[in-house]
């Protein structure tokens, strides 16, 4: 792009200050808790920015012509179009700019993994730090919900279409906010006594409030989508007989929900939790609050947890909030090939989350009342790359170690859950049970049948599952307009 | 919300339960469970299906009160709501034609067999049945069991009424006179079910038990309900509640079920201190074995 075009884009939007200047403003800091304080709470750690804060970051966008941020987006959230509303002070407009595509942004703008998607490829962040869009994306948002801004959509007139949503989590919900609003009559089935998939019984409360997701629903349901939670799919009603009750279109979302375990010698020890059980304890649950809640949890003092994505990070500094003296984080790679967003690492260093990197457990050791007390280990060094492209670790002979632990969390990922695809005829899936569909109509080999999310990808990010969801949203309406007689 | 219509007590700490669930009751099998929720700061308690009235849409649970939230459960009223009831879960119990079936039933497991002893009635068998509890007063289930069964059986093991012994001894006698048994299911206490399968085990007659570790979702989400089976971990919830009793590791499953008894307790009493607290005089009396060991 030539610097005469660069100078003719400027003075038309609100932002007045040159590209000199606008590069040497500094990023905002995001306030949060100190790290002494919130390993006492469960409220969330960041803040937010404030009006002057978010005012003063849009204020860094160069409103490059390009919009290379914009590519970085699995949904192409225009990101200069919102921003350049927050300098017009239009926030409510920013809100409606973002959910053109994004239909989460509240949830998006703080789980994200910005730092590999919008700002990775932020233009200032070749030269310094990159503009914080999720920040931003979160601050609009909230400023939205929280003074009451949140307008109802206009809803078509009924199409007289029945569409069926199984999973409600971020690829269902968007699914579902999509074909209400084209005037489909849409019905959510969710396993669980609560909606919000992942958002609700995985990611903690001190990085994503439950109320906001509660929001998000509530939302849906004021747009006219029904919830049956409580409800399993293959269980109560198989896909086929969601049409058989005349549904003509259904989508799957049901994510990827089954644990697994490293396979070791006293896995099944008292103690031992998939990262799954012990949040899905701590958060849907609520069992860190024991004078109201009823389900128990164990606090561990010494916690270790297996793995190196978000889920670990999560388990790790939950672990942390309900008491550790000691927390691990027991790694078989290097800090680089964590798949954990940054930010996540660095808010657990800051609480104190000890690293042990390189090193793979081979073995749990239980005492008389089969309570795990301790793990072995081996050191790992990185040998030739694999499949992945990541450099193999390979253990290091005679380099065995003990770490004490009364409470191990595994956190090496989940498969897909077999309940829907066991129970549906014709519904094709890979070798590792994920459910296979066309990328651009996310259609299955069922007719009338679509699926998006994890039980496509396998464990993903929230961004991926509603960016599958609107994909499908866009071929199932168009499906059921042209295929589904009336 | 599901509603309750009735809620009753039918034996000392014993309480009878009808949930309004119409969608759920034409859909569910015997061997199956769902999960409620009393209320909104509530566990998820898994429970067995103790019988299904399809054209009422009624399930019946029975339950035994054993901590807070079976406390809890008593304080429903008929016609209130719960929060919810998920389910059919976990796979129908296994039916064929096996010619003669045995369904064994221990103390609670009592009534959750029943529907199962119905099944195999319904395939063609002829049901042997044995059922046992502690003593007359716990024995649950009787008539209807009588009903169904070709053959009944009643122990105690006060003999305060039927077999002054356990359930093996009947099961016992049937195997060793040779009677051409295909199939023994059995439902009841873990120690019941470890010994009567270390026993059939020499009959090399196949015997099936339903397990009943801690669970959350239900689901196979969280596998906190693994259990041992052979050189296996399953998730109970959707691999079973049904497992070839021959490989389960039981030692495993009593550990793993006591695992909270600490914060357990603790809420118990401090549920049964609570002057506001709905729960009759009867529960109020409730004590843990260990503590009814104590008082002797
Ligand atoms: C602890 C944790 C932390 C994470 N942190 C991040 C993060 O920081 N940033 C990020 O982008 N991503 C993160 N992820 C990943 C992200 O949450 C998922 O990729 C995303 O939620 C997938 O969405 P989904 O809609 O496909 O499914 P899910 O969110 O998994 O929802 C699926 C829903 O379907 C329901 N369901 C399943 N089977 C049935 C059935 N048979 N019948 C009815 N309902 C059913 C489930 O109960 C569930 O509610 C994290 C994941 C975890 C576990
Ligand atoms: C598939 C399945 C079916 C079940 N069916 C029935 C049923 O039909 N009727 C019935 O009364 N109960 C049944 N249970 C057991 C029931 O779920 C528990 O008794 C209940 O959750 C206890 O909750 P609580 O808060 O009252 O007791 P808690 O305070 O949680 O526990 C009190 C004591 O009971 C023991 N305990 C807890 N959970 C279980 C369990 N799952 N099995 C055995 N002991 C346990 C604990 O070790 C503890 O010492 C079933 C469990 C499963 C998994
Ligand atoms: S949705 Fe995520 S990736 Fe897209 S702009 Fe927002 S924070 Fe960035
Ligand atoms: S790349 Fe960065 S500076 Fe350029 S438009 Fe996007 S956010 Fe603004
Ligand atoms: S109860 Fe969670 S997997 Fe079985």
């Amino acid at each position: 792009m030539s610097d005469a075009k660069k100078k003719k884009k400027k003075p038309e939007g609100p932002n007045k200050l040159k590209i000199k200047e606008r590069m040497k403003l500094p990023r905002q800091d995001m306030p949060a808790q100190n790290p002494s304080d919130r390993v006492k709470n469960f409220n969330e750690v960041p803040y937010g920015l404030n009006d002057e804060q978010a005012f003063q970051e849009a204020l860094r966008c160069l409103e490059c012509p390009n919009q290379p941020c914009v590519d970085g987006c699995p949904v192409e959230v225009d990101i200069p179009g919102f921003i350049r509303l927050i300098l017009e002070k239009d926030v409510a407009g920013a809100a409606r700019k973002i959910k053109e595509t994004n239909s989460l942004p509240a949830i998006c703008g703080r789980v994200c993994p910005q730092e590999e998607q919008c700002e990775i490829v932020c233009v200032i962040g070749k030269k310094g730090k990159p503009v914080a869009i999720g920040y931003l994306e979160r601050y609009v948002a909230d400023y939205e919900r929280e003074h009451k801004l949140v307008q109802l959509p206009k809803i078509a007139p009924p199409t007289g279409r029945k569409v069926a949503i199984v999973g409600s989590g971020p690829a269902g919900l968007t699914v579902a906010g999509d074909l209400i609003k084209l005037g489909h009559a849409v019905t959510i089935f969710e396993a669980l006594h609560k909606p919000g998939g992942v958002l609700v019984y995985g990611i903690p409360e001190f990085r994503l409030p439950k109320s906001i997701v509660q929001a998000e629903c509530d939302f849906m349901a004021d747009m006219g989508v029904e919830f049956q939670n409580s409800t399993v799919i293959g269980k109560m009603d198989t896909i086929d007989e969601l049409f058989e009750m005349g549904y003509d279109a259904i989508f799957i979302g049901t994510g990827a929900g089954l644990p697994r375990f490293m396979g070791i010698e006293g896995e099944n020890l008292i103690g031992i939790y998939s990262a799954n059980e012990y949040l899905t304890r701590s958060n849907l649950m609520r069992a860190f609050d024991p004078d109201e809640y009823d389900t128990p949890i164990i606090r561990g003092k010494n916690v270790a947890v297996l793995g190196g994505g978000n889920t670990a990070m999560d388990s790790v500094r939950t672990g942390l909030r309900l008491g550790a003296e000691n927390a691990h984080i027991v790694y078989r790679r290097s800090e680089i090939e964590m798949p954990a967003r940054i930010e996540e690492v660095h808010h657990a260093k800051e609480e104190g989350v000890q690293f042990h990197l390189l090193t793979n457990p081979i073995k749990f050791i239980g005492d008389d009342q089969n309570r795990v007390k301790a793990m072995e280990c081996l050191k790992m060094e990185l040998g030739e790359p694999d499949d992945s492209g990541r450099r193999r670790p390979v253990p290091i002979k005679g380099s065995n170690y003990i770490i004490k632990t009364d409470l191990v969390v595994v956190a090496i990922g989940n498969a897909s859950n077999p309940l829907i695809p066991q129970t549906t005829p014709g519904l094709d899936c890979n070798k590792w049970g994920n459910i296979i569909v066309n990328d651009e109509t996310m259609q299955t080999s069922r007719k009338g049948v679509y699926a998006g999310g994890d039980i496509v990808t396998g464990g993903a990010t929230v961004i991926l599952a509603a960016g599958a969801g609107k994909k499908a949203a866009r071929a199932m309406h168009k499906y059921l307009m042209e295929e589904v007689k009336r | 919300m599901p509603k309750v219509v009735d809620n009753k007590q039918i034996g000392p700490m014993v309480w009878k339960m009808l949930v309004n669930v119409p969608r759920l009751v034409s859909k569910a099998k015997a061997g199956q469970f769902v999960i409620l929720r009393i209320n909104e700061h509530g566990e998820r308690v898994p429970m067995s299906i103790a019988g299904l009235d399809k054209e009422k849409g009624l399930l019946t649970i029975i339950y035994q009160v054993v901590g807070k939230t079976s406390a809890l459960m008593t304080t429903v009223q008929a016609g209130e709501n719960i929060s919810d009831c998920v389910g059919p879960l976990g796979i129908p119990s296994h039916v064929e034609k096996w010619g003669t079936a045995c369904v064994v039933g221990g103390g609670i497991g009592i009534a959750p067999i029943y529907p199962i002893a119905q099944a195999y009635k319904d395939a063609g068998n002829k049901v042997i049945t044995i059922i046992g509890a502690r003593s007359k007063d716990l024995l649950l289930y009787e008539e209807e069991h009588k009903a169904v069964a070709d053959e009944l059986f009643i122990c105690t093991d006060d003999g305060s009424y039927g077999h002054h012994g356990f359930v093996t001894d009947p099961l016992k006698k049937l195997l060793d006179d040779g009677v051409p048994i295909g199939m023994i299911m059995t439902v009841g206490p873990v120690p019941m079910m470890k010994f009567l399968s270390s026993m059939t085990r020499k009959y090399n007659v196949p015997t099936w038990v339903s397990l009943n570790p801690l669970m959350i979702d239900g689901t196979g989400m969280c596998g906190g309900c693994r259990v041992q089976v052979g050189d296996e971990t399953k998730f109970a919830c959707v691999d079973g509640p049904d497992f070839d009793g021959h490989l389960v590791d039981f030692d495993l499953l009593t550990s793993r079920l006591g695992a909270y008894r600490e914060q357990e307790h603790k809420a118990m009493k401090h549920f049964l201190g609570d002057p506001g607290c709905r729960l009759a005089e009867s529960v109020k009396k409730f004590k843990y074995p260990e503590e009814q060991a104590g008082t002797k």
